[in-house]
């Protein structure tokens, strides 16, 4: 049994492996994406003489095979040098662990908000089933899934830092309470779109389990709707736990638009000023590092399914 | 109720995206010496923006393509989702594996930030950052037909449609295709209201549409830094945006429930 269940964990994570692996062959043929000679684009904005194009294509073995390069590349990747930025000619890697507070913090922030708001509130409105509260609450999400960000932002924007004067407009703030309270709205504004999704799969899981025969029979031995609840929660924990997890991408998308919209010093807005200046190994960097992020955290998801259920960790094994 | 508010929505929208030149003409005069103002100043309603042009007007203007492009984004994923989920669904294989790879890589990845980098490094035309959306929209409609098709293929009219020796593709396309449109078509408008939040959010980092053309994402971001001198500059597009989105989704909903309870009756 445990040595099944281990040969299943060692299969998903060969899977992400490989995953991982293709998309930095994809993530490595950026740099032949932008129109243009690739060792002029490495040079950017730096004088162009020939003794600059011979360095730059001896330094990335620009005359080298595809295969070689990409090698070449990835290998350095690994240990986390990916090579200088074009923009700011420092070392692409400390300059992403520069920014990597800033969003960190942001997305962590957001993502608590629309845990803690969007949990409850879809329980709440999934035991309510098409009742007033549920009605409404099921309208906000819609319309929280449509909005995005960036507008949800600058609105909030408007209203509470321009209009009312609560939050700042824009900026970190110093020491950790005023860089909180910088973080805000930033937060908010990502957490409306993620908190509605929150709550539309929370809901659409209980409801799922609401409909069960188990609980029709627990009712009728006469158990307490809170004991019905409890089981029911706890059922319904697993598809939401897993859209928890798919919910870093998101996350990652959202926060470059966040970020702009902020003025916020993150890895969101580095990627946006990255492409405008066509920065490519940030670009490339930035790439790899929310991919090697997404998967790592669908695996971690997926294998902690099976510490967590056993149902699944049978399946797993007889598959 | 609900449907028909937002199918009235949506049709406003598509009458101004058809035709912005008679209802908006005056969308993209500038008048540099006005400058920003805020609302009712002049006659503009909503005030202008930096280079003077009426934000009303450019609003309206901007419907076009606020809808046109997330269409094509629809459907274009939606061609690439039936055809190839429909024959990795059906014939499995290596066709179903290459196809599910396929998802696998795109999905791995958030599509709005690999939208972002390959609208960014390759160029900044509308219609190519359409191109990418399709490409980047289409893994989750080949799931969906996939699994779709998966469903029906077992079921006997398509095994007796096999021993009479039709044609796969005929069976694929007329026989199986039928039974999967309702969710094929719900699918679509989810697909228009992500896609129009894509793209404007594509806009407003200044890659999807050029600079002075009538688009919300772009006023958005142009917006951003009038805030303090003509708020709306920003706001209108913004509510603009999320109405046009909602009331899509919204209709998406309806019809995906309104198909539901059709399958469950029968």
């Amino acid at each position: 049994m445990n040595r099944a269940v281990l040969a299943f964990a060692l299969r998903r994570a060969a899977a992400t492996l490989a995953l991982l692996l293709a998309l930095s062959l994809l993530v490595f043929a950026l740099l032949y994406l932008a129109p243009g000679d690739v060792a002029r684009n490495l040079l950017g904005t730096r004088n162009v003489t020939p003794e600059a194009l011979a360095r730059i294509r001896e330094l990335h073995h620009l005359d080298e095979p595809f295969l070689a390069q990409y090698w070449w590349w990835l290998s350095h990747a690994v240990t986390g040098d990916f090579g200088t930025s074009i923009r700011t000619g420092g070392e692409v890697g400390p300059l992403l662990l520069d920014r990597t507070g800033v969003t960190a913090a942001t997305a962590g922030l957001a993502f608590l908000l629309s845990v803690l708001a969007g949990v409850p509130a879809g329980i709440a409105t999934a035991v309510r089933r098409g009742r007033p509260l549920d009605r409404m609450i099921v309208a906000a999400s819609v319309v929280g899934v449509s909005a995005p960000g960036f507008a949800v932002g600058l609105i909030l924007l408007y209203v509470f830092a321009l209009g009312l004067g609560w939050f700042p407009v824009y900026g970190t703030g110093e020491g950790f309470l005023d860089a909180l309270w910088h973080l805000v709205l930033p937060a908010v504004a990502l957490a409306c779109g993620l908190g509605a999704f929150v709550v539309k799969l929370t809901r659409a899981a209980v409801i799922r389990e609401l409909d069960q025969d188990y609980v029709t029979f627990a009712r009728g031995r006469g158990l307490s709707e809170r004991r019905v609840l409890r089981l029911v929660l706890r059922n319904a924990a697993i598809p939401i736990v897993t859209s928890l997890g798919l919910m870093v991408a998101y996350l990652f998308g959202g926060t470059v638009l966040i970020e702009v919209t902020f003025a916020l010093p993150g890895l969101g807005s580095l990627m946006e000023e990255s492409v405008l200046f066509k920065d490519i190994p940030v670009v490339q960097a930035l790439t790899l590092v929310v991919a090697l992020v997404v998967s790592v955290t669908a695996l971690a998801v997926d294998l902690s399914y099976l510490a967590i259920d056993p149902r699944v960790r049978a399946r797993a094994v007889r598959r | 109720m609900v449907a028909i508010l937002s199918a009235v929505v949506l049709a406003a929208v598509a009458v101004f995206a058809a035709g912005r030149e008679l209802l908006a003409p005056h969308a993209l005069d500038q008048d540099v010496y006005l400058g920003v103002v805020g609302a009712g100043v002049e006659g503009h309603l909503f005030g202008t923006d930096q280079l003077g042009r009426d934000i009303l007007q450019l609003s309206l203007a901007g419907a076009r393509s606020a809808l046109a492009g997330p269409i094509v984004v629809a459907v274009g994923s939606m061609v690439i989702g039936v055809l190839l989920g429909t024959f990795a669904g059906y014939r499995g294989g290596i066709v179903d594996m290459l196809a599910g790879r396929y998802a696998d890589l795109l999905l791995a990845l958030p599509s709005v930030l690999l939208a972002i980098v390959v609208a960014g490094l390759v160029g900044r035309g509308y219609w190519v950052t359409v191109a990418v959306l399709i490409v980047l929209f289409s893994p989750s409609d080949v799931r969906l037909v996939r699994g779709a098709v998966m469903e029906q293929t077992p079921r006997p009219y398509i095994e007796s449609a096999k021993i009479l020796g039709i044609r796969p593709t005929r069976i694929m396309f007329r026989h199986i295709a039928p039974n999967i449109v309702p969710i094929v078509v719900a699918n679509l408008l989810l697909n228009v209201a992500f896609a129009l939040v894509a793209l404007s959010s594509l806009s407003y980092l200044g890659l999807g549409v050029p600079p002075g053309a009538p688009d919300w994402g772009r006023q958005l971001a142009d917006g951003r830094a009038l805030l303090g001198d003509n708020p709306l500059a920003a706001v209108v597009p913004g509510v603009l945006i999320i109405l046009t989105a909602t009331a899509v989704n919204l209709l998406g909903d309806w019809l995906s429930e309104l198909l539901d309870r059709r399958v469950v009756a029968r």
